[in-house]
């Protein structure tokens, strides 16, 4: 094994006869332990003799021979390390080497369960003498030898020419003869070999190609200018005006653009005439269907008392829902007489459908009749009703408006059975759990001490303050409400919590004791029976101790209520989309400091009992002698109806007129007109009891009469007296209510006396305004206000006239004096002469004067 | 002065007072601005604004911001006009120009340095 570095192995080959003569079978005698085995050299030298070529051990026959120990090591070659599956190793230091290497591994082994516990004990490594195993054999083979000497040339220059500069250039090697020596190739016949056959394989490939480019890429940048435009500043103005060539230019160009002024002042030439001619043609139903059609009617068939119908409002936002306030139909002395019994009825307001004409949708329970009540505009889950006895009550259906959101009109019925026919329930179960009870009441001693004859929310763009001064409402809800009742006082009412200025204890612990039913809302917790007005103002007739009794109110903010639908709708909606709804939030506007209104007029109508209208002012002011805040004069009263003023109603078209019904005539004022009014109607044969404004028309308004008749008046169709007359019912029409659905219906409501609430559909033409009906009705108005001035003026100058012919005939009658005074002394003197004569005569006659002959003579 | 003494022994105190504004008022007053005055008074005038060639006001009747975006761009309005009509016929000018709208009618007034911008209100 000279070539592989190990020159004392090698390997073997031993027939199983072999190993049977030496005793080495391969799984007997070898173990995985004891591969190797002695074996004595003089029987390997007999086993040679024996078989000479045949022997196994025939290839290492020489290096047994020169073996100088006497025994050689046989190792097993398991793993065919060196090739056989035996092998002989030749020197006794390999011999020795392995036999100590086998035995070494022995040892630790017997160790090693002893030597676990000890500490390992660090030993140096000791050097030993290098024992060549063979090594250095391939480090020779593989290294570089130097085969032959090398030449060495020396080269020197001429010894003169030491330390000259040297100078070295090129040369061609091949033009210098005989430069280099070189043995060129030549193509040798012998050696070219001509390829005749060629073994060549193809690939079709398509041809691809890899090719790359930069771009530069541009990514969209944000870039913003601002700029300001060129001005002059003040003093270049003033000598630019001052200049010449300006004056000039305008001289020349005033002409011109006055000649196109005056051209659109006399005429617009782009008006269509043909156009304006015509009316509108898409309508839709019959033009001389003037009738209001019947739709649906509700009575409330459950309860067994005679009941009527006091107030009606339509609900602001949800369609075909209209709310009714029921009182019942006795005097006031029958009142007293049943009160007891009149104490275990509630009183409700009812809230109808159009799709079930016989259950009301829900029902709200007052603690008295309920007189006037009104949907708050900013949030129409809140009402306010003005009741008999005085107190305002408050109702919060917040938790109940799912049950009545989903309710449509028409003649399709919702699926939702939540409420079943009366009959089928127990009456008793049933009727506790529809009513909803009211929030919060007033406080009963400080508010009004007779019926609430009229209620409103004001504006939720201003609100008030004691002292009647007017603020902005930061709050942009409605919480304030305006009241008048017949104690003769109307009083301003606030919803949110007033900081208590005196502590009351006990009060407060009478209040506590009070438990509240668990179903009503706490929005209005903080006012319930402690509510005070916020200013009261009565009115008084003057230096008398009489007071007007006031039956209704109209501010001047009130005809944006019609219009605000819209408004309504979206601020209904902003509340639903997830902001926390004001009204449980009503602390939060009291923080703010507000902000005074300048010019804001807080002028307001009131009707009275005694058919007077009333224009007077809200501000109180300090009474100089007692120092009490005290309500002001009214500006103007005037007493143009025969009976109690029931609707006092301010155009939805224009802010400043006002219908007044009372008695038995209308009346329409203008706001500043203080002359009178531009209408007064001439009695009805009937008395008019309610009326109400058409929301769409501006010439157009109805009136109820007491027969249950409806009297339409238009405008601008006759002014002396109603348009239409039509019958409802047959008793007495408390409430008209119209209401806009959608652009095509329009819905009147009619209350009578009887408690039936009449829906009537209002036909196309008394919905539908003409053209230019706006401007018609505006100049009627103007007309009448010029004649009113004109009625004023003539007044005037005939009381100059009438001055003037009471001088003249005071004149006439001195100037007649003046002369019979003359004549008188003329006449007087004649007759003094007459007499004289006379007397003369007698005297002569009796002969007392002697006749002297001169007078004869 | 002898004026003003007379005037101050007929009438009254306030009345003077008024009398003397209106005379002081008279001596600066030109004529530029009784022109512009005059046009003011129209009925329906809403504003009245002289511009300048380069589109800077120098007099106007409305508030600033409004001025300005008026006058820029009823003067690039004009500019084009013009060119609009001299390119079809070279020897022709624009004399006037009229936009109605629905609102309003803006008249507008050119010359070689100034521009006259009036807007009316022309339905009653």
């Amino acid at each position: 094994m000279e070539s592989m570095g190990h020159p004392e192995i090698f390997p073997l080959v031993l027939t199983t006869k072999t190993q049977e003569i030496f005793n080495c079978r391969v799984n007997e005698d070898f173990t995985g332990e004891q591969p190797y085995k002695l074996l004595k050299k003089e029987d390997i030298i007999e086993d040679l003799h024996n078989r000479a070529a045949v022997s196994d051990f025939y290839p290492v026959k020489k290096i047994v021979q020169e073996y100088p120990g006497s025994e050689l090591l046989l190792v097993y070659d398991k793993d065919f390390k060196y090739g056989l599956n035996f092998y002989l190793i030749g020197t006794e230091e390999g011999k020795e080497s392995y036999l100590n290497a086998s035995e070494a591994p022995e040892e630790p082994e017997e160790h090693k369960e002893h030597v676990i516990e000890d500490i390992y004990v660090y030993k140096p490594p000791v050097s030993k003498p290098w024992v060549s195993l063979g090594s250095e054999k391939e480090i020779e083979e593989q290294s570089v030898k130097e085969s032959t000497k090398q030449i060495t040339y020396m080269i020197s220059r001429k010894r003169s020419a030491f330390g000259a500069p040297i100078k070295f250039s090129d040369h061609n090697a091949s033009s210098i003869k005989d430069a280099y020596i070189e043995c060129t190739a030549y193509p040798d016949k012998n050696f070219t070999v001509k390829q005749l056959e060629k073994d060549v394989g193809m690939q079709v490939v398509p041809k691809v190609n890899d090719i790359s480019t930069q771009t530069k890429w541009t990514y969209p940048k944000n870039a913003s200018t601002q700029y300001y435009p060129r001005e002059f500043s003040e003093e270049e103005k003033e000598t630019l005006g001052q200049s010449k060539s300006l004056t000039d230019f305008l001289n020349n160009m005033s002409v011109s653009v006055e000649i196109a002024l005056q051209q659109n002042e006399i005429m617009n030439a782009f008006i269509d005439d043909w156009k304006c001619l015509a009316e509108e043609e898409g309508t839709f139903g019959d033009k001389t269907d003037t009738h209001l059609k019947e739709y649906q009617s509700f009575t409330d068939l459950h309860n067994l008392t005679e009941k009527t119908i006091t107030c009606v409002s339509w609900h602001p936002t949800i369609n075909g829902l209209i709310a009714v306030s029921v009182a019942v139909r006795l005097t006031f002395e029958d009142r007293v007489h049943s009160s007891g019994k009149l104490l275990l009825q509630p009183s409700l307001i009812l809230f109808w459908s159009f799709s079930d004409p016989i259950h009301p949708q829900l029902m709200l329970e007052s603690p008295d009749d309920i007189f006037c009540f009104e949907f708050c505009p900013s949030d129409p889950n809140i009402i306010a009703g003005g009741c008999i006895n005085g107190q305002i009550v408050l109702w919060d259906i917040t938790a109940h408006a799912d049950r009545i959101e989903n309710i449509k009109t028409g003649v399709s019925r919702s699926k939702k059975a939540t409420l079943k026919p009366m009959f089928l329930l127990e009456p008793e179960s049933n009727k506790e759990a529809m009513y909803i009870r009211h929030c919060a009441v007033s406080s009963i001693e400080n508010g009004h001490k007779k019926v609430i004859t009229d209620i409103h929310w004001l504006s939720d763009t201003f609100e008030i303050n004691r002292m009647g001064s007017v603020f902005e409402n930061r709050s942009e809800i409605c919480c304030q409400l305006v009241t008048c009742s017949a104690d003769c006082t109307i009083c301003f009412w606030d919803i949110r919590p007033q900081k208590i200025l005196t502590p009351q204890p006990t009060e407060k612990k009478k209040e506590e004791s009070i438990e509240i039913p668990y179903d009503i809302p706490s929005t209005f917790l903080h006012l319930d029976l402690s509510w005070k007005p916020l200013t009261k103002i009565r009115l008084s007739k003057g230096e008398t101790s009489l007071e007007h009794c006031p039956t209704k109110i109209s501010l001047s903010e009130e005809h944006l209520l019609y219009k605000s639908q819209e408004k309504v709708l979206v601020q209904g909606k902003a509340t639903k989309v997830g902001e926390i709804n004001p009204y449980q939030n009503l602390e939060a506007g009291l923080a703010n400091p507000l902000k005074p209104i300048e010019d804001f007029s807080t002028k307001f109508f009131t009707g009275t009992e005694e058919g007077e209208v009333i224009y007077t002012d809200w501000k109180m002011e300090r009474d100089p002698d007692t120092g009490r805040l005290m309500a002001k004069k009214p500006v103007n009263l005037y007493t143009v109806h025969d009976g109690a003023v029931h609707t006092i109603q301010r155009s939805p078209f224009y802010k400043d007129i006002i219908l007044t019904i009372g008695g038995w005539n209308v009346a329409i004022w203008k706001e500043d007109v203080v002359i009178g009014p531009l209408l007064q109607s001439c009695c009805a044969p009937k008395r008019y009891t309610s009326g109400h404004w058409s929301l769409t028309r501006p010439g157009v308004f109805y009136v109820g009469r007491e027969d249950g008749y409806i009297d339409i008046w238009d405008l601008l169709e006759k002014t002396h007296e109603p348009a239409q007359s039509q019958n409802i019912c047959v008793t007495m029409i408390t409430y008209i209510k119209p209401w806009t659905l959608s652009a095509r219906q329009q819905f009147i409501a009619i209350a009578d006396y009887y408690g039936t609430l009449h829906i009537l559909e209002i036909p196309w033409t008394l919905s539908h305004p003409s053209t230019n009906e706006i401007a018609s009705v505006n100049y009627y108005f103007e007309r009448e206000v010029k004649h009113l001035e004109y009625v004023e003026q003539r007044k005037k100058i005939r009381e100059q006239e009438k001055q003037e012919m009471d001088l003249e005939t005071e004149k006439k009658k001195a100037k007649t004096y003046h002369k019979s005074k003359e004549q008188l002394e003329a006449e007087l003197k004649m007759d003094y002469d007459n007499y004289l004569e006379l007397e003369k005569t007698i005297l002569i006659n009796l002969g007392l004067i002697k006749v002297s002959e001169k007078d004869i003579l | 002065m002898g004026v003003f003494l007379n005037i101050i022994l007929f009438g009254t105190e306030v009345t003077t007072k008024t009398l003397l504004a209106n005379y002081h008022l008279d001596l600066f007053q030109t004529e530029v601005e009784e022109t512009l005055k005059r046009i003011q008074s129209h009925k329906g005038v809403i504003g009245t604004m002289v511009v300048n060639a380069e589109g800077i006001p120098i007099r106007t009747t409305l508030d600033n911001s409004t001025t300005v975006q008026y006058a820029g761009l009823l003067h690039q309005l004009t500019m084009k006009a013009k060119s609009t009509v001299r390119d079809i016929d070279p020897q022709n000018d624009l004399t006037f120009l009229r936009i109605r709208s629905k609102k309003h009618e803006i008249m507008v007034a050119p010359d070689k340095e100034y521009l006259l911008i009036v807007i009316q209100n022309p339905c009653e």
